[in-house]
């Protein structure tokens, strides 16, 4: 008899785990699936062009259900499917509506949830988060309905929130805390061109603002924004995109060790041997997520233990981001400034085309990459962050470097043969020779 | 007429201009080639091709005559004559003149003014200089830069033939079987001669080429035998080469008889200093056995030609060269007779027709030297009361003598002695204190026009009219091609107006250059019948045949070799098969030679030797070839070239700059690290001027040493040392728009097309490297740019001290770039060059831009999967060539789609769009 597997999340992490079992060993589990969105797998990071109009529900979704039935997995989705409790003595897991699955392995994919800010008025109605589908549905209904919106937070989500809204024909105000958008992923100078684009793209900012409290009137519904100078704005809607929270209740439930987030081994196992957990749920070595390229390693590494394939162990590597809006290229990793927190003295080198909106930044520490901003143009945003994660001395290629890989390639082949050249050809003949 | 024909007219005229041919010859080397123009009128434009019918060249050019019609543009150009810094009038500037000369002649006499004259002066310009100075002024003191450059020569001619003649014609070249090429990098400085050696030798193996330089140049590329000789060692070798010829029976005593005389004292001077082999060998720094095979190769070679040129002319004992190389032709009786002779070959397009006129101090004119007789027949010819019988001052001598006060008024003619002269900055000196400085030239601003009080435009090669004289006696026609610009007028009419001014109204009426030709001619048949003897000429010189031609004769007239007269009404191409020679008693004579080294010596204190000269693509002082870009391409800044043994001793890197001193000045060069030079020598360009360096002038360095006979200087040997140039940035500035020099240590501009480059170095950092970068190219700060619609685009890798910057104007195009670099690891600059000629930067160079490197690898196209950067070029490619019609296989593929899964859809549509 094949062993029993749960899976608890049907999101990014979960699926990519999935699809990673189905072609590495296929046939070692029995699989069962729940998850509380009543969708096969969709592409969440995709929830901004879906907002936007660029894409339809259709095109964003990865595994639909006839995909799971073709795998002999077995997906409980919706509301009522929503796990609820574990059990691990027994080693079961039980959904809202009763049904009580047992396992040999428990995975743990589910996700985060958004922060809410801990201030007056939340509840009222209108004020909304930007983390499903559901919440898309919400957000293009508003649209409709009404004409302003505040997105409070600056961050990759609430951008693009924002512009999907004013796309959608709403006059839209970012509130952030910052002086400009987007800064942990770029420095001051590239924020500001980012900045400028968007407003010139009809967004505004209120920049620098600490949120008081959110008003309503007599129908429950949002009417104002008061932030801590006294001003305030009025407004429809207010989306707010100011970070996750690791989703962990079930787990803390159980009595599975948690911090942050559930915690994991480099195999990303809990405390709990059978246990697994993965996505933006854990904590590794003291960190949590919030993009999608950990998500798959750790998709990778857990599906190489579920395999038994060997030893294979996660490890965080600094993840690029970008935000997707489109003819907005942005592409930034590791770190951004010159001084990071540790007090280490970085090398930058920067390159500017201001007309063109080209803003580049490599910073090096001792001729290694250790962070790169991109604003404008953003090609050689893999070649970086290949030469990041190798943490590949650079001495040679600096020169080169900021222009890309094909001259880095082009020169280093050079250097190369030249030195070969040198040490193979004889020492000429000093007087001219007779023929 | 309306305007719309009138328009249409002009554009059919652009389709089919009317160009009318013309021929003439070139502006530069000695080599004179005939040159077919086609002329647009319309445009003041002309195409340039070599004339084939011409016997220099027979349709070759080479990179500098290819390039003659990029140099005729008016933007660099002197248009309107200037007194004290302000444009005047003609009647102005030449009353200036006049009175100025009038003042110090009546105050100081004749010998306080000189005239300076030059080898690109046509004859008829140098025939009125000559005689209103000698004739009219009374003073001997006109010379020309052609003291620089074969002075030796002539001395060596008439110490030997009695006159200045050359014996041979360039056909010996391709009837000769040995051909020795003396201090001559024919290759470079002499092309097309080059190529007719070269293609005769390719034509008859047989044939053997011998090179005798210090330098491996490319004249050795087809060398059989390269001698590098120690410098300034040549006639050691050649007195070797006489006891040789003796030792082995290999004399032509019937000649030597017959002809000659002085040729036991010569043998016995020979023996003396080289009558052993090996200590020979050992003198000139080369083995015994390419020194045998050198003297083997000339005695059993019957037909030889020994070619010279700088290499020989320009040292202390410089005559003395000329002569142990006349000795063994004179020895052999090989001259004047097809396939064999000495060649002296010049430097300038007219050094021959000055020669002639007797625009040296020390002749008087027309090939008659200061005699009695021939001052009273000249007196008689000219009808002049005033004609000087002395010599005056040599080339270094005048300017001493400006230096020293006693020249107070000179007159500088179409050369650029500050730049050519040795001990160049002391000739700046004495012109900076001369009281009256008048220089008439065509270019607007050289170091020399920079000094000037009076400013006279005169024509240039594309509009000058007479005639020049080759290396061979061959007398051509440089016609002028357009009308004179602005208010340029002929050399040779601005001299006459000036006589006429100073009160001289018979002499100088002339109307056209014909007339002044004809009077030339007639000068040179002038009591010029028969000798005492009864049968010969008195001089060589003579073209009396000519005297009478009308002016359409003149128009027409083709080349032609002189002697023409009588006996050779064609011309004639050889002399002294027959002896013959010009000396009292028509003996030619040998001359005892004392080999003697360079006069300075190098020491401990300035251990190297510097050695000079030219280089492919330039000309003299550069005034007209920097101002064709493909010539500024072969070789763009002043270099010094070092033997790598010396390199390592000194600690200097390849490409580094360096400072050479001497006790007389210093210059700065990028070194070029070469075997091609001995160890113990260096070597750097003569052309570099202020105008296009700061510190690039060697002759500031080049000693005013100068030979005893001929007074011609030694530019070939200056003891000097070196030392690194301590940079701390090295950089280049390519701008479209001129540029004002940054205030830097080292700047050479290089004028290139549609751009200008400016090499950069500096001992100093700079403080803000890219706003110092932009106001370099003439940009204030930002928000200038901005006003001038002018983006920026940057670079900078702080701690590395690179800086570069980039301007771009509103069309799109390139309009200047910057870089700095701590070292001289800088781009190579061709490709940015390139990007000046585009009408717009594509997107793809504009980002490759402040690489300096040609956008590299293939155009993946717009960025589809922006995780993996795979561009939409690849994706197609991988669809259409690989078959991949899933997204999972162009994941599989290019790993595209395989990260966040964005691009998924927009796969998905260029699949469907490809597969249809």
């Amino acid at each position: 008899m094949k062993a029993k597997l749960v899976l608890i999340g049907n999101g990014m992490a979960g699926a990519k785990l999935l699809e990673e079992l189905m072609s590495s060993s296929p046939n070692k589990y029995d699989i069962t699936v729940f998850g509380n969105e009543p969708f096969g797998n969709y592409n969440r990071i995709m929830l901004s062009p879906l907002l936007a109009g660029e894409k339809t529900l259709e095109e964003i979704m990865v595994l639909d259900r006839p995909w799971y039935q073709q795998h002999g997995i077995e997906l409980h989705v919706g509301e009522d499917k929503a796990i609820t409790q574990i059990d691990r003595v027994h080693k079961t897991v039980t959904t809202h509506d009763g049904q009580q699955t047992s396992y040999d392995r428990l995975i743990i994919a589910t996700g985060s949830k958004p922060f809410i800010l801990p201030i007056k008025g939340t509840n009222l109605n209108g004020v909304m988060s930007f983390r499903d589908i559901s919440d898309v549905e919400k957000m293009i209904k508003a649209s409709n309905l009404h004409k302003k919106a505040v997105v409070i937070g600056a961050g990759l989500l609430g951008l693009e929130a924002a512009m999907g809204l004013c796309g959608r024909g709403m006059e839209v105000t970012v509130v952030h805390s910052n002086v400009v958008p987007l800064n942990r992923q770029l420095d001051i100078e590239a924020g500001t061109l980012l900045q400028e684009e968007l407003s010139a793209r009809g967004l505004n900012f209120k920049m620098n603002a600490q949120t008081q409290s959110i008003e309503g009137n007599e129908e429950g519904n949002v009417t104002k924004i008061h932030f801590k100078d006294g001003s305030f704005l009025e407004t429809d809607i207010i989306i707010m995109a100011i970070g996750i929270r690791p989703n962990m209740q079930i787990a803390k439930d159980a009595g599975i060790h948690c911090e942050k987030g559930i915690v994991v081994n480099d195999t990303l196992q809990t405390y709990d041997p059978k246990i697994y957990a993965l996505g933006e749920c854990i904590q590794h070595r003291g960190g949590t997520f919030g993009l999608v390229a950990p998500l798959y390693d750790q998709a990778r590494v857990l599906t190489n233990h579920l395999s038994e394939h060997g030893v294979a162990q996660y490890q965080t590597l600094p993840s690029a981001t970008k935000l997707k809006v489109t003819g907005i290229n942005l592409f930034s990793v590791g770190q951004i400034d010159e001084n990071n927190s540790e007090g280490d003295e970085c090398e930058t080198i920067i390159y500017r085309d201001k007309q063109q909106g080209i803003y580049k930044k490599l910073v090096l520490k001792n001729n290694v990459l250790v962070g790169v901003v991109l604003y404008g143009e953003t090609k050689e945003g893999a070649f970086y962050n290949e030469l990041l994660d190798e943490k590949k001395d650079l001495t040679k290629m600096r020169p080169y470097l900021m222009f890309g890989r094909s001259l880095c390639d082009e020169m280093c082949d050079e250097m190369y043969n030249k030195n070969h050249e040198e040490i193979s050809t004889n020492p000429k003949v000093l007087e001219g020779e007779e023929k | 007429m309306s305007e719309a024909v009138i328009a249409s007219d002009k554009s059919s005229l652009a389709i089919n201009p009317e160009l009318r041919n013309l021929h003439t010859t070139c502006a530069y080397c000695g080599v004179g080639c005939g040159v077919d123009t086609q002329i647009n009128d319309d445009t003041r434009s002309i195409t340039v091709k070599g004339l084939a019918t011409h016997p220099s060249n027979y349709g070759r050019l080479c990179s500098k005559g290819s390039a003659l019609a990029d140099t005729i543009g008016l933007g660099e150009r002197l248009l309107q004559p200037q007194v004290h810094g302000k444009a005047t009038s003609w009647d102005d500037a030449l009353n200036t003149v006049a009175q100025g000369f009038v003042k110090v002649i009546k105050e100081h006499g004749p010998d306080a003014v000189a005239f300076y004259g030059s080898g690109q002066l046509l004859t008829e310009d140098y025939y009125v200089a000559n005689k209103l100075m000698k004739g009219f002024i009374g003073s001997g003191n006109i010379d020309t830069n052609s003291r620089l450059c074969m002075s030796s020569s002539v001395v060596g001619h008439k110490r030997a033939f009695g006159t200045d003649t050359v014996p041979g014609c360039y056909e010996d070249f391709e009837q000769a079987n040995l051909i020795i090429l003396v201090g001559s990098n024919t290759a470079w400085c002499h092309p097309v001669l080059f190529q007719r050696i070269k293609k005769h030798k390719e034509e008859n193996p047989h044939v053997k080429v011998v090179v005798i330089d210090p330098r491996k140049t490319n004249t050795c590329d087809i060398a059989d035998l390269h001698l590098p000789l120690n410098l300034g060692t040549d006639v050691w070798l050649f007195n070797g080469l006489l006891n040789y010829l003796a030792k082995n029976k290999q004399l032509n005593l019937d000649y030597i008889n017959d002809y000659t005389q002085g040729f036991e004292e010569s043998l016995q001077a020979a023996l003396l200093s080289a009558g052993d082999l090996k200590e020979t060998a050992n003198t000139l720094g080369i083995s015994e056995s390419k020194l045998t095979t050198f003297y083997k190769w000339f005695g059993e070679n019957e037909k030889v030609v020994t070619l010279y040129s700088q290499g020989v002319n320009q040292s202390s004992s410089g005559t003395d060269k000329v002569n142990s190389i006349t000795n063994c032709h004179l020895a052999t009786g090989r001259i004047g007779k097809p396939g064999m002779g000495p060649f002296s070959m010049t430097g300038q397009p007219n050094a021959m027709g000055g020669r002639e006129v007797g625009g040296l101090a020390n002749t008087l004119a027309s090939h008659m030297d200061f005699t009695d007789d021939n001052i009273d027949r000249l007196k008689r010819f000219w009808n002049t009361d005033n004609l000087t019988e002395t010599q005056g001052l040599v080339a270094v001598d005048l300017f001493d003598a400006i230096d020293q006060g006693k020249i107070k008024a000179v007159w500088i003619m179409a050369t650029n002695p500050v730049v050519s002269m040795p001990n160049a900055d002391k000739v700046k000196k004495a012109l900076q204190k001369c009281d009256l400085v008048v220089v008439s030239d065509c270019i607007e601003k050289t170091d020399t026009m920079d000094l000037a009080h009076v400013k006279l435009p005169a024509t240039p090669w594309s509009e000058k009219d007479g005639t020049v004289t080759n290396s061979e006696r061959r007398i051509s026609r440089q016609r002028a091609l357009l009308t004179p610009a602005g208010q340029a007028k002929h050399d040779w009419w601005i001299i006459c107006q000036v006589a006429k001014r100073l009160g001289f109204k018979e002499g100088f009426n002339f109307e056209t250059s014909a007339d002044v030709f004809r009077e030339h001619a007639a000068l040179s048949g002038f009591e010029n019948h028969t000798t005492r003897n009864g049968f010969g000429r008195r001089r060589d010189f003579d073209i009396s045949g000519l005297q009478s031609i009308s002016n359409k004769e003149y128009e027409d007239l083709q080349p032609i070799q002189w002697p023409v007269n009588t006996e050779h009404p064609n011309g004639s191409p050889r002399f002294f098969a027959k002896g013959e020679f010009y000396t009292s008693n028509q003996k030619g004579n040998f001359l005892a030679l004392t080999p003697k080294l360079p006069q300075n010596s190098t020491n401990k204190e300035y251990p190297l030797a510097l050695n000079s000269g030219r280089i492919r693509d330039q000309w003299h002082t550069m005034s007209r070839t920097a101002l064709a870009p493909q010539l500024n391409q072969h070789i763009s800044e002043p270099f010094v070239q070092m033997h790598p043994g010396d390199a390592v001793k000194n600690k200097f890197n390849d490409q580094q700059l360096i400072k050479i001193s001497s006790k007389w000045g210093d210059m700065t060069g990028r070194l070029n690290i070469t075997e091609d030079v001995k160890a113990g020598d260096i070597f750097a360009p003569m052309h570099w001027t202020n105008q296009l360096s700061k510190t690039g002038r060697i002759n500031s360095v080049v000693n005013p040493v100068v030979d005893e006979f001929s007074k011609q200087p030694e530019s070939k040997f200056t003891p000097v040392t070196v030392s690194s140039y301590p940079a701390k940035w090295h950089g280049f500035i390519l701008s479209r728009e001129e540029i004002t020099w940054p205030d830097v240590d080292y700047v050479v501009s290089v004028k290139g097309k549609q751009q200008t480059r400016y090499d950069l170095a500096h001992n100093q950092d700079v403080t803000q490297p890219i706003e110092q970068l932009l106001n370099w190219l003439g940009i204030q700060n930002e928000a200038a740019a901005k006003a001038q619609q002018l983006e920026i685009l940057s670079y900078q890798d702080a701690s590395n001290h690179l800086y570069r910057l980039a301007l771009v104007n509103k069309q799109g195009q390139l309009q200047g770039v910057a870089f700095m670099a701590p070292n001289t690891d800088l781009p190579e600059r061709t490709w940015l060059a390139m990007q000046f000629e585009q009408a717009a930067l594509t997107t793809r160079a504009r980002h490759a831009l402040l690489s300096g490197h040609a956008p590299s690898g293939e155009d993946i196209g717009a960025i589809v999967c922006a995780c993996y950067s795979v561009g939409e070029k690849t994706i197609e490619h991988a669809i259409k060539v690989k078959g991949c019609l899933t997204t999972k296989q162009l994941g599989v593929e290019l790993k595209a789609g395989t990260n966040c899964g964005s691009c998924i859809p927009e796969m998905k549509q260029l699949i469907t769009r490809c597969s249809q």
